[in-house]
């Protein structure tokens, strides 16, 4: 009795350990080198991806850019009275996608997420070259983007400064404090990672790695210091992170326009944001997994089922949100308003309206209920895709399709998309290439948050029953 | 008067001194024959965008004529035509939003300027005005010759990536101004005219200064036909609207 007794609770543990990455630990030396394979075995399909990416970043972008500023705005579809148009919908999108970086990785640090551990650096970098992209988009849309350092308060002889009561001037300021921020906070949890990697790399990277990693040697006194700054980032990034996408909203909230001029566009964007942003992070993920070298034994199903389970009371958030600023907009009754609620829904872009419903509500609330569903790296990469999708028709609905109906119904005129198409194409080629760029010169794995996290976990026996215990490390 | 030198510290300082020059359109004169919109784009030389932009709806003036039906076809009531061009507002709601002051209030005419030179194109105050008044150079637009020669000495020529907007042919108000200086006199009521004034055959324009209650833009506006373009948001236009004469005559 007693053999099989311990046949079945082995059973058990090797169950649990298959599950869980924190309970599953290799040696040190292993995983470390295991994450170096991971960042050094390059196939032959990934240069053939980086060289199509890069000639479709070579037209797209630049050479569809240098167009349109010799050019001027007007080879874009942009016309009187839609005076912003996709540019703009692949900022705040861009934006979003950048907010599920930092969300996931300091909000679960902060609350101790234990699923976190492994993933946080791949949200991090999704946060970096969002935010790249969405500054891009700016630029492009401006009419004279070769005068966009007018926007910074620089000194100058004429003592000139921006206008600080501009929305868009806190938006100017917000983006570049996120863009900072977020940058050290990606480079700090990234250190003893690099330290890592110079220890193990010879010729131009371990010069690369030695001239990043600071001279870390991982004595004591270096982690302490690094804890304390880490905390105070991670506390630190969220408020922010809250106002960047707050303030966001307010170019169009502050604005005096049926539709924008909305109080609740502060949270129903920021939610908006993370609806989108933690889909991406999943879709990465998912990507990752498939493609690179042992992500199979750090990225697992219960990482894709806990960021399921997000992205379901995510799209519940958004939903309350939709439904609060439609319902009040039409209730008020104001003829402009009710004008533009109908263009939304019965408009020549319905179409976007209806899936943007569908997309963002409708599918993640019949499939991500089951843990099977969530669990499928690949379902949950269509479901994040469809997600994406959705939230960038909401902007869109929210910007060109929204200033297609003002106070002055002569004016009333839609909006045909130009040069935007392709320099959309090209953003999105870019922050990939930025993204598989990246993933050959970081370790994509914070290897040492995954090894404090198996440390920290131990399976205990408590009568008859094995449960899992963590310790508190930090 | 040092506030004055914020564009921001808003509605309170510049209606308290109440403006000087103003603008009256009498909508049951106007015939909707567009001589105003041609003599604004040759006095302000404004391009020609030509007809594949047009027809997008890039055309650029600085002053439309609105018609609208009242009644189905075949039975039309009246087509009344509405002039529109920027109002000037007091509370002009597309000044705070531009982030480089471009979009700033004049002190001395208490007028809506647009800078040109500082403008960097980011088009928030086009989307911010509710009369739609402002217009954006979406390209170079080329005038061959002999149009360049048209072109007014008085007037910038913009380029690509700014936006602009009626002035009240600021120019004029300057010159005369000027001449009256010069002559040691006041400014004669009438004696400003911009483009759109002059060029009216309807004599359905009045321009003057609105701060002195004889002139015919005062008076014109004490009207009982008067009302302001969406009064409602509250943004102080220094246009005055006439319309309803119909209604008058069918009721006396």
């Amino acid at each position: 009795m007693p053999a099989m007794h311990n046949t079945t609770e082995q059973h058990e543990i090797e169950h649990l350990r298959q599950e869980h990455l924190m309970l599953d630990p290799r040696p040190r030396g292993e995983m470390n080198s295991m994450v170096m394979d991971a960042m050094l075995t390059t196939s032959w399909k990934f240069w053939v991806v980086f060289a199509v990416l890069s000639v479709v970043v070579a037209i797209c972008l630049f050479y569809t850019w240098g167009y349109l500023i010799a050019e001027g705005t007007g080879v874009a579809g942009l016309t009187n009275p839609v005076y912003w148009g996709i540019f703009l919908v692949n900022t705040v999108f861009w934006i979003g996608i950048s907010h599920a970086g930092t969300f996931v990785s300091a909000l679960l640090r902060v609350f101790k997420a234990e699923y976190r551990r492994p993933f946080t650096r791949a949200a991090e970098l999704m946060t970096t070259f969002g935010l790249a992209q969405a500054a891009l988009s700016v630029f492009m849309h401006m009419g004279r983007v070769w005068l966009s350092y007018w926007l910074f308060p620089y000194p100058n002889e004429r003592a000139l400064w921006p206008n600080f009561h501009s929305p868009l001037s806190w938006d100017f300021l917000a983006i570049n404090t996120y863009l900072l921020g977020s940058t050290m906070y990606l480079f700090m949890p990234l250190i003893p990672d690099l330290a890592m990697a110079r220890d193990r790399s010879t010729g131009w990277r371990k010069t690369f790695y030695r001239i990043l990693s600071l001279g870390f040697r991982g004595t004591e006194g270096e982690w302490t210091h690094l804890r304390a700054a880490m905390n105070i980032f991670a506390f630190a990034i969220l408020p922010v992170m809250f106002s960047v996408h707050t303030i966001v909203s307010w170019d169009f909230a502050a604005a005096m326009r049926p539709g924008w001029n909305s109080t609740i566009f502060g949270p129903y964007f920021v939610v908006g944001a993370l609806h989108s942003g933690i889909a991406a992070v999943a879709m990465v993920l998912v990507v990752i997994r498939s493609t690179v070298k042992n992500m199979k034994y750090f990225l697992r199903a219960e990482h894709f089922g806990a960021l399921g389970m997000l992205m379901l009371i995510v799209s519940m958030g958004w939903a309350y949100f939709f439904f609060n600023d439609y319902m009040v907009q039409w209730y008020g009754g104001n003829k402009f308003t009710d004008a533009l609620l109908h263009f939304h829904e019965k408009g020549p872009t319905d179409w976007m309206w209806f899936a943007m419903l569908i997309l963002n509500v409708a599918i993640p609330w019949l499939t991500l209920w089951s843990k099977k569903i969530r669990s499928s790296p690949w379902a949950l990469f269509f479901i994040g895709l469809g997600i994406n999708i959705g939230m960038w028709f909401e902007r869109f609905i929210i910007i060109p399709t929204s200033l297609a109906i003002n106070f002055m119904p002569f004016t009333w005129r839609t909006y045909k998309p130009g040069v935007e198409i392709p320099l959309s194409i090209g953003t999105l080629a870019f922050f990939v290439l930025l993204y598989m760029a990246a993933s050959r010169l970081v370790p994509l794995v914070p290897v040492w948050e995954v090894q404090e996290g198996q440390l920290a976990h131990t399976l205990r026996k408590v009568g008859k029953e094995t449960i899992v215990s963590v310790a508190e490390m930090e | 008067m040092s506030e004055l030198n914020n564009p921001q510290s808003k509605p309170k300082l510049k209606e308290t001194e109440q403006g000087k020059w103003g603008l009256v359109v009498d909508q049951d004169l106007c015939t909707g024959c567009q001589a105003c919109v041609v003599a604004c784009a040759m006095e302000n030389n404004i391009p020609f965008v030509g007809e594949e932009d047009a027809a997008y709806g890039r055309a650029m003036h600085w002053i439309r004529i609105e018609r609208f039906w009242e009644g189905e076809y075949l039975e039309v009531k009246s087509t009344p035509f509405q002039p529109v061009m920027c109002q000037q507002c007091g509370a002009a709601p597309c000044e705070p939003v531009c982030p480089v002051f471009a979009s700033v209030h004049s002190e001395s005419e208490q007028v809506n300027s647009q800078v040109y030179n500082r403008c960097v194109g980011t088009r928030y105050c086009a989307n911010n005005c509710p009369y739609v008044a402002r217009t954006f150079n979406w390209r170079d637009y080329t005038r061959p010759e002999p149009l360049n020669n048209q072109l007014n000495p008085d007037v910038t020529v913009r380029r690509r990536g700014v936006m602009e907007k009626c002035t009240f042919c600021i120019q004029r108000i300057r010159k005369v101004e000027d001449k009256a200086k010069s002559e040691v006199r006041e400014v004669a009521d009438g004696e400003v005219q911009p483009a759109c004034v002059q060029a009216c055959p309807a004599n359905a324009l009045i321009f003057g200064r609105v701060d002195d209650p004889e002139s015919n833009v005062s008076r014109a506006s004490f009207s009982g036909r008067a009302v302001e373009l969406l009064e409602e948001l509250g943004t102080k236009p220094r246009v005055t609207y006439l319309k309803g004469g119909s209604e008058y005559a069918r009721n006396a």
